[in-house]
């Protein structure tokens, strides 16, 4: 009996604490990076007036969309402790299926309808290998990510795609906007707000969570594992080609090697934006805000004369922060609430 | 209970279901009925396939022969979600929650209230939990995370868990190891509630006298072999007993005395805080020393620390007369300490490894010459173990995954001795394997104590506890509450210091 005397207010006393510090650390977290963007900006805008311009901030945000985009759909894949490399593959190649149907001319619609459907199906393989075939994710992507580059470079050969090929309504797509807001941004907005709402509010979403929180207990549980895995890699490769549509709306150009690289650039974001490697945590918002983040300091760099060559290794020091930073809130999270467990008892 | 019986088909029921993994036969024609508002116990010892036979019902293992019956109607669950949705639900030993999620998401996983667009309905669920905890009368917070909650807290929230099932068959796989004894009178005050209400109850306990106060019928399980199925009325606790070990006690823990030597392990106020506090004790030469207690109560941790997989903030840990730092299992080794720890598949073995490899993994330093490895004499050495332990084995060279728990545990055992250690300290030595090698596992144990080794053994098997220790510490909570001379030690004595009550006839 005095065990339970002694353990009931212990809970009442720790859990409003534990909520609050847990919350705390969350909006610490997003609450970070931006304070370091906004002192990133400002520095800059004091050094360059002409960054905070309704141009500059423009650009910034025409640079930062595609990015935004792909890194909430990876982040997804994180969150059930998996991670997509091959989403610069499939951005590549979506990028070019939209644009080999829109050089006769298409729907603008339907060239990204194309795009993404593409993703999708690129996704429902990845995420078939990884739940099915129980590899682990970083080595089945790693071979997709040679496969979807090899078959893209096998259908494209030395084509390209140019701007001037495609139909103009679909190149304003890529550049335009009302005011400052351009198409793109808006649309990674709107992408973001949807599935941040799925991920919170929904089931589906929040078995994400679980399945990476503890894939075990997911599976007690009665978790539909291998459906919601399978639906996670589907969302990142339908947002790998939506991606791609716009980077071909936005640029213009594609051709066999087009996004080569970009996963490592997209993981970086949702690694600085929080969403931990270990599943379960982060968000997809926080993944924007690394995206961002990353997005900003490569637009800065030139505007102080720093020379672009600085980047990479600027970039992988926010990773290394970011994980640093991570592994310290958690060491201190669990000695808080070991000292607190023997506090109460 | 005959009336019962005799009342409409059982809620659910196993006929003649046998079940192996790998060479290792863990149930064998085993039948079981569970009826509407009836408790039923199962008996069994640590690997009589108690576990194997709940993972079946909620529908984790599929039996390999045998059938399964919901109300009198061939069934088969494809997966616990299956089982789950037949209205079985369970509350495993260990808790499974989400550490990142919110206690009521823990509870309404995959269930949750929604509302419009079908979005989740947070509030009713925040609600819900906290109408299920009133219920349970604890005082937990639905929307607190699940990170950080004690052990009792966790079961909590698995019990909640299942009641929010309005499940017509409750599984309770030792629900109350972990449990104080007033968490436990609520655990079945709820669970008596719920058979009045109709529901098909399943318990299973180490502790007996749980089953004789909750159940109408019990069923005893020996090395996965269906014993006994009989109403509790006019049973008495040494019966079950006896169906459960199948041989006298005695037998089964030969503890032969042993000159007590010099201290060989003092331990002296050593605290990690928030884990345990202010733990003394010290093991002399040649005697077993048990560290008794409920699951949770610190046990395992103060051996990860002595050995220095932790390190502790406050106290010392002295060997033979010198200090050990804290944190280094390189300097606890070299200074004779063994652990064989109580997760031999995740920390005592490479799975994948040849049990020469195994066996060699403590000895990489005297087992190289100019840097390469000398697999001969690798091999030599391990069957010269394999040969001292009675080690069942097909090759040396076939994987550790491929033997037997009690074989695994040997080759754990072997792999710690070949250091030749001044200090062994075991967790759970026996937990998951079959009678025989059990005993064999007694027997040496006392024959290295005969041999003038401090052993420091863990365990939560209670009849070990009593049969192998020269002396019994009791652990609560992460502090040492009792030290219990042998002649003195009884399971009365033992779990009354484990729960911190007087000891209850």
């Amino acid at each position: 009996m005095t065990a339970v005397a002694r353990r009931a207010p212990a809970t009442e006393i720790g859990v409003p604490g534990s909520k609050r510090l847990v919350d705390r650390v969350l909006r610490i977290r997003e609450l970070a990076l931006l304070v370091i963007l906004a002192v990133l900006v400002a520095g800059t805008e004091v050094g360059n007036h002409r960054f905070l311009s309704g141009q500059g901030v423009k650009d910034l945000l025409l640079n930062a969309a595609i990015l935004v985009i792909v890194a909430a759909g990876q982040a997804s894949v994180v969150i059930t402790r998996n991670v997509d490399l091959s989403v610069g593959s499939t951005l590549g190649i979506c990028a070019f299926a939209g644009g080999d149907y829109l050089r006769g001319g298409g729907s603008p619609l339907v060239g990204i309808l194309i795009a993404v459907s593409l993703g999708a199906g690129l996704g429902v393989v990845n995420g078939s290998l990884v739940s099915f075939g129980r590899v682990p994710s970083l080595v089945v992507t790693l071979g997709t990510l040679y496969i979807i580059r090899g078959l893209d470079s096998i259908w494209v050969g030395s084509r390209e795609i140019v701007a001037h090929d495609l139909p103009a309504g679909f190149v304003t797509l890529g550049h335009g906007g009302p005011f400052f807001l351009p198409y793109l941004a808006i649309i990674g907005l709107a992408v973001l707000i949807a599935l941040a709402f799925y991920l919170r509010s929904y089931r589906g979403g929040r078995e994400f969570y679980a399945i990476g929180s503890n894939t075990e207990a997911a599976r007690l549980a009665g978790l539909p594992i291998r459906k919601r895995i399978t639906a996670a890699y589907v969302l990142c490769g339908a947002l790998a080609g939506l991606g791609g549509a716009l980077y071909l709306a936005r640029f213009g150009n594609v051709d066999s090697g087009t996004g080569s690289g970009y996963e490592l650039t997209v993981v970086s974001a949702v690694v600085v934006g929080g969403v931990a490697f270990t599943g379960g945590s982060g968000s997809v918002y926080g993944a924007a805000l690394g995206a961002l983040l990353l997005t900003t300091i490569n637009s800065v760099l030139p505007s102080l004369g720093v020379s672009s060559s600085w980047e990479g290794a600027i970039d992988g020091f926010l990773l290394l922060a970011a994980i640093a930073v991570d592994r310290l809130v958690a060491l201190r999270v669990a000695n808080v609430l070991r000292r607190r467990n023997v506090r109460h008892g | 209970m005959t009336a019962a019986a005799a009342a409409p088909a059982p809620a659910v029921a196993l006929r003649g279901v046998s079940k192996s993994f790998g060479s290792t036969r863990a149930l064998s024609d085993v039948s079981l009925e569970l009826f509407a508002g009836e408790a039923h116990g199962l008996a069994g010892e640590n690997g009589a396939g108690k576990s194997t036979l709940v993972k079946i019902l909620s529908g984790v293992y599929r039996p390999d022969t045998g059938r399964l019956l919901l109300d009198g109607q061939p069934a088969s669950f494809t997966g616990p979600g299956a089982a789950r949705d037949a209205g079985v639900a369970v509350i495993y030993q260990e808790p499974t929650l989400f550490p990142d999620l919110s206690v009521a998401e823990n509870i309404f996983m995959g269930r949750q209230p929604r509302a419009g667009v079908r979005r989740i309905d947070r509030r009713a669920m925040h609600l819900e939990g906290a109408r299920l905890f009133e219920r349970l009368g604890v005082a937990l917070n639905p929307a607190a995370p699940a990170r950080g909650l004690s052990i009792a807290d966790q079961q909590m929230v698995e019990i909640a868990k299942a009641l929010s099932l309005q499940a017509r068959v409750l599984i309770m796989d030792e629900p109350t190891a972990a449990l104080t004894p007033d968490e436990v009178k609520r655990l079945f005050a709820v669970a008596e509630a719920l058979r009045r209400d109709g529901a098909a109850v399943l318990f299973i306990s180490h502790r007996l006298e749980e089953v004789f106060a909750l159940c109408q019928r019990v069923t005893t399980l020996r090395d996965g072999q269906l014993i006994a199925s009989e109403p509790v009325a006019g049973l008495t606790p040494d019966d079950l007993i006896r169906r459960m070990v199948g041989r006298a006690l005695d037998t089964l823990y030969p503890k032969a005395d042993a000159p007590i030597g010099e201290v060989a392990l003092r331990v002296d106020r050593l605290t990690r805080e928030g884990v345990f506090t202010d733990v003394s004790f010290e093991v002399r030469r040649g005697e077993i020393v048990a560290l008794a207690g409920l699951i949770g109560a610190g046990r395992t941790e103060v051996a990860r620390a002595i050995f220095g997989v932790d390190r502790w903030d406050a106290g010392s840990v002295t060997l033979a007369g010198t200090p050990l730092p804290p944190g280094s299992p390189t300097r606890a080794m070299a200074a004779g300490v063994a652990l064989v720890p109580e997760d031999r598949r995740a920390q005592g073995l490479v799975m994948d490894l040849s049990i020469e490899r195994n066996l060699g993994l403590t000895q990489l330093r005297t087992l190289h010459r100019g840097g390469l490895m000398n697999r001969r004499r690798e091999r030599s050495r391990a069957a010269d173990w394999a040969l001292r332990l009675q080690l069942k084995y097909g090759r040396l060279s076939d994987a550790v995954g491929l033997l037997s728990g009690g074989n695994q545990q040997k080759v754990v055992l072997a792999k710690w001795l070949a250091t030749q250690p001044a200090v062994l300290i075991v967790d759970e030595p026996t937990r998951g394997i079959d009678v025989g090698t059990k005993a064999e596992v007694h027997r040496l144990l006392s024959e290295l104590a005969g041999r003038g080794l401090a052993v420091l053994m863990i365990s939560s098997d209670l009849p070990e506890v009593l049969g192998m220790a020269d002396r019994v510490l009791v652990m609560r909570e992460g502090r040492l509450v009792a030290e219990i001379a042998r002649a003195d030690a009884t399971e009365e004595s033992v779990m009354a210091a484990a729960t911190g009550q007087a000891a209850v006839a």
